[in-house]
């Protein structure tokens, strides 16, 4: 009896391990394919060569990514500057100065915008915002635009990422001891300034580490930005034109190009320069949070 | 002197203010856009939601405006979500209790697989439908609804473990040591804890289907897309992501008129796992 326990109790932690074993191995894993997968790009043509010119010949075998990279960034940018000073307004509002019931009805909003499927916002994007930038605003700034536009992926990622800093923004607020707010009030500051020179101050790296974490998951988005960013091969030259990210360029033409070498590993190799990017920013935001809990 | 300080004073109660109706402002917005994006996907898709498109197939012609509904879609991603979120529980059960009661607290291994766990969480569903892609090309499979179960159960994992490791970490050293000290082996012990963790693995499950079952990226290449109910895992499969994605880019208006009416289906799923995951966490705590 206390054998056959035993015996049960071995083979199921065992396993465990191994199960555990095998899901960190399949993190290096997907790294590893997209690597393999993508080498062969880089040896017909350099990595400089790739990562810095923009023609992007698929036909003629010339694969340079610099528009999809500049696309991407400046997306990036645009989300994070819209969506940064709102985030951290409301989530000073929420952790320092709103009531209790107040918050209690935001939490459910923000998880809302959270739950809320990428293609959902991408259907948003094309109905209200592609024609406002189209019809309204666009007219007044360039001679003709779509709407389809890199405006209009910033606002859509923008809202995107809200919910994603506004949590992580309210943690890191929120672990500051109430004992240096009190001690702060009573020395005769004014609750803004407790907050702007207390709870700021302390959480800077978190709200940092926020940042960073948003960064990631606006670099990665796909479908919802692909809907309104218009997809087209060339420099951005103003907010109004159409840009083409990397995860867009992936999720239009994989699949269909299998019979072409060259550009599937183009393609994985955009994979990758993605994947890569995405571990650094987590990597550092992981570390910068794990401290913030540890001091707690 | 006095004048001055007093006017010191009240700018830093004018600050004050100000700001705090600046912080008004932007949680009011952020209010505002999420009733925005609700009225337009709910004004948009009330008009052309119908019976007929909850309850019946593509027929000839429906991508040029001809009849028939998205049943195949909605009941391709109720599939899907149903066979992911069976295999990612059976994978994230295990090392979501490998890392709390079986690996040394604060050991590497620990924080490593804690970390791959956050990293995985990270990486964009792009990059999980390519890999899916790739591995299926790899083992000879056609696009089909055991391909699209798969990349999704990768894209959930880490979302299930990492919020029933969240739970785990809730669950009070006494009930381990009296359990313990009562002679259960570690096995043992953790069948105890898992039942009374129940309700918490449940919302993690909700949590995660609320994701996956929204994710176009990771089922563009790998379920493929098919106007009937699939009868095996290894036929294509359709899903209501993919179904609003195609044919919101159909020039037909009609069809476009469809796109958002099957919008308002996911809308209305997803909130309602949503709100329903809120209440369960509610109910733990």
């Amino acid at each position: 009896m206390l054998i056959t326990r035993k015996l049960k109790d071995t083979i199921a932690t065992r396993l465990m391990v191994i199960i555990t074993s095998g899901a960190v191995l399949f993190f290096v894993a997907i790294g590893l394919v997209l690597l393999v997968k993508g080498l062969p790009v880089i040896k017909s043509h350099s990595l400089t060569e790739l990562l810095t010119t923009s023609n992007w010949k698929p036909m003629k075998g010339q694969f340079g990514f610099l528009t999809f990279i500049v696309s991407t960034l400046l997306v990036t940018l645009l989300a994070l500057i819209l969506s940064f000073p709102l985030a951290l307004l409301s989530s000073i509002y929420l952790s320092e100065f709103s009531s209790q019931k107040i918050k209690k009805f935001f939490m459910p909003v923000i998880d809302l915008l959270s739950g809320i499927p990428p293609v959902i916002y991408g259907v948003w994007g094309t109905l209200t915002l592609v024609p406002f930038i189209a019809d309204t605003l666009a007219p007044h700034f360039v001679d003709f635009s779509t709407g389809y536009s890199l405006l209009a992926g910033g606002i859509v990622l923008a809202v995107m990422i809200l919910p994603l800093m506004i949590s992580i923004f309210l943690e890191v607020m929120e672990s500051t001891p109430q004992d240096l707010r009190e001690a702060s009030l009573s020395l005769g500051a004014t609750r803004w300034e407790t907050t702007t020179k207390v709870v700021l101050k302390r959480s800077t790296s978190g709200i940092l580490a926020g940042v960073v974490l948003a960064i990631s998951r606006a670099f990665g988005e796909t479908i919802a930005v692909m809907m309104v960013c218009g997809n087209f091969t060339a420099m951005p030259k103003s907010l109004f034109d159409a840009c083409y990210p990397l995860p867009a360029l992936i999720a239009n033409n994989y699949g269909e190009m299998m019979s072409m070498p060259d550009y599937e590993s183009a393609l994985m190799l955009a994979g990758f320069i993605l994947f890569v990017i995405i571990i650094v920013f987590n990597t550092v935001s992981w570390f910068i949070l794990k401290r913030i809990k540890r001091s707690l | 002197m006095i004048k001055t300080k007093y006017q010191r004073l009240t700018k830093r109660y004018l600050t004050e203010q100000i700001m705090l109706m600046v912080m008004r402002l932007a949680a009011l917005a952020i209010l505002s856009v999420l009733a925005f994006i609700l009225y337009t996907i709910a004004a948009k898709g009330l008009k052309s939601l119908s019976w007929e498109m909850v309850s019946s197939l593509p027929e000839g012609g429906y991508y040029l405006g001809g009849s028939g509904g998205i049943a195949n879609a909605i009941i391709g991603s109720l599939l899907m979500i149903s066979g992911s979120a069976i295999i990612a529980i059976l994978i994230s059960l295990p090392i979501a209790f490998c890392i709390n009661f079986i690996l040394k607290k604060g050991g590497w291994f620990g924080n490593i697989a804690r970390f791959s766990m956050d990293i995985l969480f990270g990486i964009p569903s792009i990059v999980y439908g390519a890999f899916g892609f790739l591995i299926m090309v790899w083992l000879g499979l056609q696009a089909s609804l055991l391909g699209g179960i798969i990349a999704v159960a990768f894209l959930i994992l880490p979302i299930m473990v990492r919020a029933i490791d969240e739970v785990l970490i809730m669950v009070p050293s006494d009930l381990k040591e009296s359990l313990q000290s009562l002679g259960a082996t570690r096995y043992e012990m953790m069948k105890v804890i898992l039942k009374s963790i129940l309700p918490g693995v449940g919302s993690a499950i909700m949590l995660a289907i609320g994701r996956g079952i929204g994710d176009a990226a990771t089922v563009l290449f790998t379920a493929g897309y098919t106007d009937s109910i699939p009868t095996s895992v290894n036929d294509p499969a359709a899903t209501l992501p993919l179904a609003i994605f195609f044919q919101l880019s159909s020039p037909m208006e009609e069809v476009q008129n469809r796109a958002y009416a099957a919008a308002l289906i996911l809308t209305i799923i997803v909130l309602i796992i949503s709100l329903s995951t809120r209440q369960l966490t509610r109910r733990i705590k």
